[in-house]
């Protein structure tokens, strides 16, 4: 008998196979075959029937419903991707901060540390405060008057920033930015954690020799910023935009309404066709924030 | 000595020299702001903690009495009590735990193979294939929630079971069948992040470690599970850890599978809304009390495991 000899490059793109399979299983069965099928699903007409379900041939009626006859589609469409365009600038400039504080020598810096992944952890809904539906009130009713409505402590802070903002003179729209980055600073940060641990990582990552090489040359810390440590960290840069850009579209009111949609009105095809503009908008948002940023990333090797 | 004391003095003489007012003042100023910034963000952070904190051992009169701010006057554990009650807190807690640790366990194993496979053990179209892990990140899950929905509900491979039973499929819908079979084949929370994490250190580790391995006679899974793995502990822990918390977290997919088995992400809501129709107020404590149930396992948790998972960022390869 003889025994097949495979020479070791072969042998190890087969062992590189067989890690690969549990993966490559899952990819076709659980993700590929599923995409496929709910794109199906959204040009059809979807009927719970005895045992099973049946499907017949729609076309593109479905999107044109939503486009064109469903009441909040459209506007919540819209308010999501805005409210993420608004949002991503603000996660990734604070998460980039807070890395350069944190990556500092001080003492307690771990605990520091600790603490600011702790948001990363702790499901969002359960630390905000819930500002939203009328809860303010009840908090301001358990913390006493004194404090004014502790659901808005933030922003009353930021009425005060506005008039500062508007008497030093800066155009309106900027002002805008800033007052809300500071009224929402609890959700950005609360939404900042896996950002500021990629860009620990990445500011950990770059050789000290750089540093000590333009300290010789007389760099001051601000310029040293700006020529070694944003082009060194800007690969990474990237990485959270996008990061931040799939992360936001992840827990929004567009994902309760498909939710909704799917299970409570029973309309399976409705919601798949949502999904998918939903998903076409996704994607379309993150070529063209690719495409931008990619351009200008500095790659060290 | 004479040599020392010299030696000494000049030291003396150059530090003392090296004074610069200026400096000086720099350097303590910005000690001082980093200090207020990082000391007012972790306030920040850490305040719907301590406000929690306080209002779930108050007791119902101290919520109404204005006078009473963060420290309750009537100390008591009551609304503990009751929010444990109404979230049914054994069985449900028994169950998060249960599906928490089953996909964590399987998201490890699944995601650490696929990256080894990825980033040592090339073959043809790995490439690709890597590019279709990333591709998994970034499609909404909610995308493929339908026809996911229907598969578990209408279970079967490859028309097998339908042919045996002559029903279409079995139902595994309130079973944790689907958490075990999609972070058993990475497709679970997240998982294309867990392999990308993975992939990068598996990559960091030194090729000569692998090939000495080989020399003394390892095969690729020997290798595999006593060289590299033990070596990927840093990455491990923090897999580890998301995995758990991610699972522990999540609503979708729970509420997608389980209508039955209760969980603690999908039952705090129902808790909230039953008690909120008599007394908002007395609602809100109960609701508090309850998410601190919900958050304490996750807590401790990672009272123990922060050490470890702070150093292991500084030495992950998240880093591309």
């Amino acid at each position: 008998m003889k025994i097949i000899q495979l020479t070791l490059a072969t042998k190890r793109s087969l062992y590189g196979v067989l890690f690969v399979a549990p993966w490559l299983f899952g990819f076709i069965f659980l993700f590929a075959i599923p995409l496929y099928e709910s794109f199906v699903y959204s040009l059809s007409e979807l009927k719970l029937a005895m045992g099973g379900f049946e499907t017949t041939f729609k076309g593109l009626a479905y999107y044109k419903e939503l486009f064109t006859v469903h009441p909040t589609f459209n506007r919540l469409l819209v308010d999501s991707t805005v409210e993420m365009l608004l949002n991503v600038p603000s996660i990734v400039i604070f998460s980039l901060f807070a890395a350069t504080l944190l990556n500092q020598k001080f003492r307690g810096r771990g605990i520091a540390r600790a603490i600011f992944f702790l948001p990363v952890l702790l499901s969002a809904s359960v630390l905000s405060l819930e500002m939203s539906n009328g809860l303010g009130d009840v908090v301001s009713g358990i913390t006493g008057d004194t404090n004014g409505k502790a659901g808005e402590m933030f922003s009353m802070g930021g009425k005060e920033l506005m008039f500062l903002l508007m008497d030093a003179g800066l155009p309106l729209q900027l002002i805008g930015f800033i007052v809300d980055f500071v009224t929402q600073i609890y959700q950005v940060i609360s939404k900042s954690g896996v950002q500021i641990l990629i860009f620990l990582a990445a500011l950990q990552s770059i050789s000290p020799s750089l540093y000590e090489a333009a300290k010789i040359e007389g760099t001051t810390g601000y310029e040293a910023f700006w020529k070694i440590t944003f082009p060194m960290i800007s690969p990474m840069l990237l990485t959270n935009i996008v990061y931040t850009i799939i992360d936001s579209f992840t827990n929004n009111k567009l994902n309760k309404l498909i939710m909704d949609t799917a299970f409570q009105s029973l309309n399976f095809s409705q919601s798949a066709a949502m999904a998918w503009v939903y998903f076409a908008m996704t994607s379309l948002i993150l070529v063209v924030a690719v495409g931008l940023i990619s351009r200008k990333v500095f790659y060290h090797d | 000595m004479e040599k020392q004391l010299k030696q000494g003095s000049r030291g003396w003489n150059l530090r003392f020299r090296r004074f610069n007012p200026e400096r000086f003042a720099l350097k303590w100023s910005w000690v001082l702001i980093r200090a207020i910034l990082i000391s007012g963000l972790c306030y920040v952070i850490l305040y719907p903690l301590f406000f929690k904190l306080s209002i779930v051992f108050k007791s119902r009169i101290d919520i109404y009495d204005t006078t009473v701010l963060w420290i309750p006057r009537n100390f008591t554990l009551d609304s503990f009590r009751t929010a444990f009650e109404a979230l049914n807190y054994p069985t449900t807690f028994a169950s998060t735990i249960m599906i928490s640790l089953i996909t964590t366990l399987f998201q490890v194993i699944s995601c650490s193979l696929a990256a080894f496979g990825f980033a040592r053990l090339r073959f043809k179209g790995s490439g690709f294939l890597f590019a279709c892990v990333i591709f998994t990140i970034v499609v909404p899950s909610q995308t493929i929630m339908i026809p996911t929905y229907l598969n578990y509900r209408y279970f079967d491979v490859m028309g097998l079971i339908s042919l045996f039973t002559g029903e279409r499929g079995i139902n595994l819908l309130d079973t944790y069948w689907p958490f075990i079979l999609q972070s058993a084949t990475g497709m679970g929370i997240k998982s294309g992040l867990f392999i990308f994490i993975f992939r990068q250190f598996f990559r960091g580790l030194p090729k000569e470690l692998e090939e000495s391995a080989y020399i003394d006679g390892c095969g690729v899974p020997q290798t595999f599970f006593r060289i590299m793995l033990p070596n990927a502990v840093p990455a491990m822990i923090t897999v580890l850890l998301f995995s758990f918390v991610w699972q522990w977290n999540d609503s979708y997919f729970v509420s997608l599978y389980l209508t039955r088995v209760k969980v603690l992400a999908t039952q705090l809501p129902t808790m909230w809304a039953s008690f909120q129709m008599d007394d908002p107020l007395y609602a809100f404590m109960i609701k508090n009390a309850g998410e601190m149930l919900f958050i304490a396992p996750v807590l401790i948790l990672y009272l123990f495991v922060q050490r470890y998972f702070v150093e292991s960022v500084e030495r992950t390869g998240i880093v591309g």
